[in-house]
């Protein structure tokens, strides 16, 4: 753009890089304020942002151990953090495999093959999605209360109800995977159904191998996105030794007991590898941003 | 995709040609585990007395098996588990979580009427008259005697215990005259509960003693009969319980009510209570206008917000563009139940951050937490730090695509940036983001996370029957109703969640079309 700029653009470029500056300083400010607090002894100091003292005694609790406090009694845990972080990490795991896998055997047929009302699935499926899930609280409970008075392994409090739990949040993922293989030419599984193959093979040896990128990005966000679940697994998941790392750090932060320097640690341990996963998978999550999805 | 990448497959390919046909009988045991699976599945729960779930699971199970034993249709072999899932998890909850808005489930009508009864019939009441004192003791290792103590006649009584025997019929229990001293403590005998519990003891009279408490045994009888109409006879006083199917409860002529009660039908009631209710109407109206208001100027200033920044982030001018967009987007990479926690200690009236930065320059402390209208304040500030990236990232590639020439052309005309805002950019991003605020609305119109894990939606509305908060919004409201406040109220939380349900119908339905508007468009 051949545009002859004068001096009163000059002055809005400073003005527009201040005005800049100022609201990242806004943006980041909590980020920045809880690094600063998980170092800062105590839980109720106010100092200032700065710490003027460094103390990990908040990292020591959020890593499961204990420290000496200055009145000379032991300090323990008042939250098993990382226990919680493991059962995060397990259900988000296992959720996302499981996710992919179902996502990706359905996003081939509607992506290859010829069937009935394939448009009316997947707009069916479009609409269903964009209902919140909180919306149906009530009767996911009663679904696994009942299940769970005639099988205990897959009732309320276990890990295996909420990871079943998730399992419907396919299809968008359906959608995002179809986008994908609708982009890979179709020739090369032709070639291999004349040479013999089965559909089976075609998909899992031919179509698979190369969307493989895609998978990792389905994946990636299935674990956070199962990670971040919060009122499912609120209401599935009550006792201390069961609840995810989302349901459990808002026991940090109650009324009665606010353990504020606490919290700081944990969030920055548990926040940390979660941010740059995602900021990692960015790239992806924002070409699907524009397709509609809302994060939670 | 070039040559290299076929050739590969191709050979692997023909190595499974050589591998799979070979074993049909792998997959024939792999149905057959599935079917057995399934079966007793169905099976177990037609056996508690869930006909219809039951049913619906055969038939689930019947369509899986046909679609994979049959060549019936080459697609639902890769549809159905997917498919499944969404139906399962989806649709069936949002269809049941309707069908429970016409019910009383609740705290106390937790139970089918088949459990409810059973339960009822299982309460048994001590004989007085019979009471014994019941101590264990372990005179060695691999001993356990029981000890029974009439209280009035001093006579006592002692037996062997072999642990994990499954004491179906009473033990009996011979005279003794010698006492062992000291049993087991409380806490021991708390840790033996479930075995001591399933001990009976026949005395030499021939009279059998039951567990009545955790230090008597006692002769033990049913407190209910059931009579051949379906209703209870209490054996005690002979008064009569009749199952009352419009409140859900048994209850006598006088309208005494037997707990537990049961699920009943209950029709619109809980709609009605809603519309008619006044003590609910109140703050349910509140709470509803809140809920509008909370999306709406959620959507309105995260909108300003984000175009704002993208506008500027894509001035030539302005270097570092990349830098500020990387980090302006930081809030979105943050998971939500983190951020919004952080905020919640930040915003602390006491010993928060921001207190101490307010006071420090103006020396106010406002009550984040304690005042309605702050809470709400609070609320939208939040959001906005939340939501405002997603719409910086959105517009930025809509800016990106209006063609050059168009801002060229303005410049020429000695067009300043706010004109070129309104009369260029706002106008042709406008059509594609209206869509997407749609669905921000609608994210927002339910942001549950938001509510629950900043204020719970409290303050509390003072003098109200069923408790409610001032900035709840409808779906935080719900599940206040349903999961926390102790009448745990699903069916009336049911069907608050099915209005909702049809308003976010709407919401989506009219971001599907102008989705398919824009498309046709383009």
């Amino acid at each position: 753009m051949a545009i002859v700029t004068g001096k009163k653009n000059q002055w809005r470029v400073w003005a527009a890089h201040v005005f800049l500056i100022a609201l990242i300083a806004v943006t980041l400010f909590p980020l920045l304020a809880v690094i600063s607090i998980s170092l800062r002894p105590g839980n109720f100091a106010t100092g200032s942002l700065i710490p003027t003292e460094i103390s990990f005694e908040h990292w020591k609790l959020a890593l499961g151990m204990s420290y000496m406090g200055a009145d000379g009694k032991e300090v323990h845990p008042p939250f098993p953090v990382l226990l919680w972080l493991w059962n995060s990490i397990k259900i988000a795991t296992i959720s996302a495999v499981l996710i992919v896998a179902l996502s990706t055997t359905a996003a081939y047929a509607f992506a290859r093959l010829k069937f009935k009302y394939k448009t009316s699935y997947l707009n069916t499926m479009l609409l269903l999605e964009m209902f919140p899930r909180v919306l149906a609280l009530v009767a996911i409970f009663a679904i696994f209360e009942r299940l769970g008075a005639h099988f205990p392994w897959l009732g309320i409090e276990t890990h295996l109800s909420v990871i079943v739990a998730y399992l419907g949040g396919v299809a968008t993922h359906i959608w995002t995977i179809k986008g994908y293989f609708e982009t890979i030419p179709q020739e090369i599984e032709e070639n291999a159904r004349v040479d013999g193959a089965t559909l089976w093979q075609t998909f899992y040896r031919v179509l698979l191998p190369m969307a493989v990128p895609i998978l990792m990005v389905v994946f990636v966000l299935a674990f956070i996105g199962t990670i971040i679940e919060y009122p499912i697994a609120s209401i599935l998941l009550r006792e201390e030794p069961n609840l995810t790392l989302a349901v459990g750090s808002k026991y940090y932060l109650q009324d009665q007991k606010f353990l504020w320097g606490d919290f700081a640690a944990a969030a920055v341990l548990s926040g940390l590898p979660i941010t740059l996963v995602f900021l990692f998978a960015q790239k992806w999550i924002v070409s699907g941003l524009t397709s509609g999805g809302v994060k939670g | 995709m070039s040559d290299a990448t076929v050739s590969p497959t191709s050979l692997s390919l023909a190595r499974a040609r050589a591998q799979t046909p070979g074993r049909p009988w792998l997959a024939w045991i792999a149905a057959a585990v599935a079917a057995v699976f399934a079966l007793y599945f169905v099976f177990s729960l037609y056996v508690a007395g869930q006909t219809l779930w039951a049913l619906g699971a055969l038939i689930l199970v019947g369509i899986g098996f046909a679609i994979y034993l049959t060549n019936w249709s080459a697609a639902a072999k890769y549809t159905f588990p997917g498919l499944t899932a969404i139906f399962i998890f989806i649709a069936l909850p949002l269809l049941f979580t309707m069908q429970i808005g016409f019910t009383n489930y609740s705290s106390n009508h937790l139970l089918s009427f088949d459990r409810a009864t059973a339960y009822l019939l299982e309460q048994t009441t001590a004989d007085e008259s019979s009471l014994h004192e019941f101590s264990l003791h372990r005179p060695s290792d691999s001993m356990l005697v029981a000890v029974l103590v009439n209280p009035k006649t001093n006579e006592k009584f002692r037996s062997e215990l072999i642990l994990n025997s499954s004491g179906t019929s009473p033990i009996p229990v011979a005279s003794t005259p010698h006492s062992l001293g000291d049993g087991l403590s409380i806490r021991e005998r708390i840790a033996m509960r479930d075995y001591v519990q399933r001990l009976q003891f026949a005395l030499p009279t021939g009279e059998v003693l039951s567990y009545a408490s955790l230090r008597e045994f006692a002769k033990v009888t049913p407190v209910w009969k059931q009579n051949a109409d379906g209703s209870l006879t209490r054996a005690e006083d002979g008064a009569v319980y009749k199952p009352n199917d419009k409140t859900g409860f048994y209850e006598n002529e006088a309208g005494d009510r037997l707990t537990p009660g049961y699920t009943v039908n209950v029709g619109f009631a809980n709609y009605a209570r809603m519309v008619s209710d006044e003590n609910f109407r109140g703050p349910f109206i509140s709470i509803f206008l809140w809920t509008l208001t909370f999306a709406l100027l959620s959507v309105f200033f995260v909108t300003a917000v984000g175009t704002t920044l993208a506008v500027v982030l894509n001035w030539e001018a302005l270097k570092g563009a990349t830098i500020y967009r990387t980090l302006l987007f930081l809030p979105y990479a943050v998971p939500g139940f983190i951020s919004i926690l952080v905020f919640k200690g930040l915003f602390n009236q006491n010993f928060g951050e921001i207190n101490t930065i307010l006071n420090a320059l103006f020396g106010i402390k406002p009550a984040w937490f304690a005042d309605p209208y702050l809470a709400k304040v609070m609320l939208l500030i939040v959001n906005v730090w939340l939501g405002f990236p997603y719409i910086m990232v959105l517009c930025t590639g809509l800016i990106k695509s209006i063609p050059a020439d168009l801002y060229e052309a303005s410049a020429i005309a000695g067009a300043g940036p706010l004109t070129n805002f309104f009369k260029i950019t706002l106008p042709l991003i406008i059509k594609p983001l209206a869509p997407l605020l749609v669905g921000v609305f609608a994210f927002n119109f339910n942001n549950f996370v938001l509510i629950a894990l900043l204020t719970d939606g409290r303050p509390d509305f003072l003098n109200t029957k069923v408790p409610a908060g001032t900035n709840d919004i409808l779906v935080s409201y719900t599940y206040r109703i349903a999961f926390k406040d102790s009448g745990s109220d699903f069916g009336l939380a049911a069907a608050i969640s099915t209005v909702v349900f049809f308003m976010v119908a709407v919401m989506a339905l009219l971001h599907l079309r102008m989705m398919k508007a824009n498309q046709e468009k383009r």
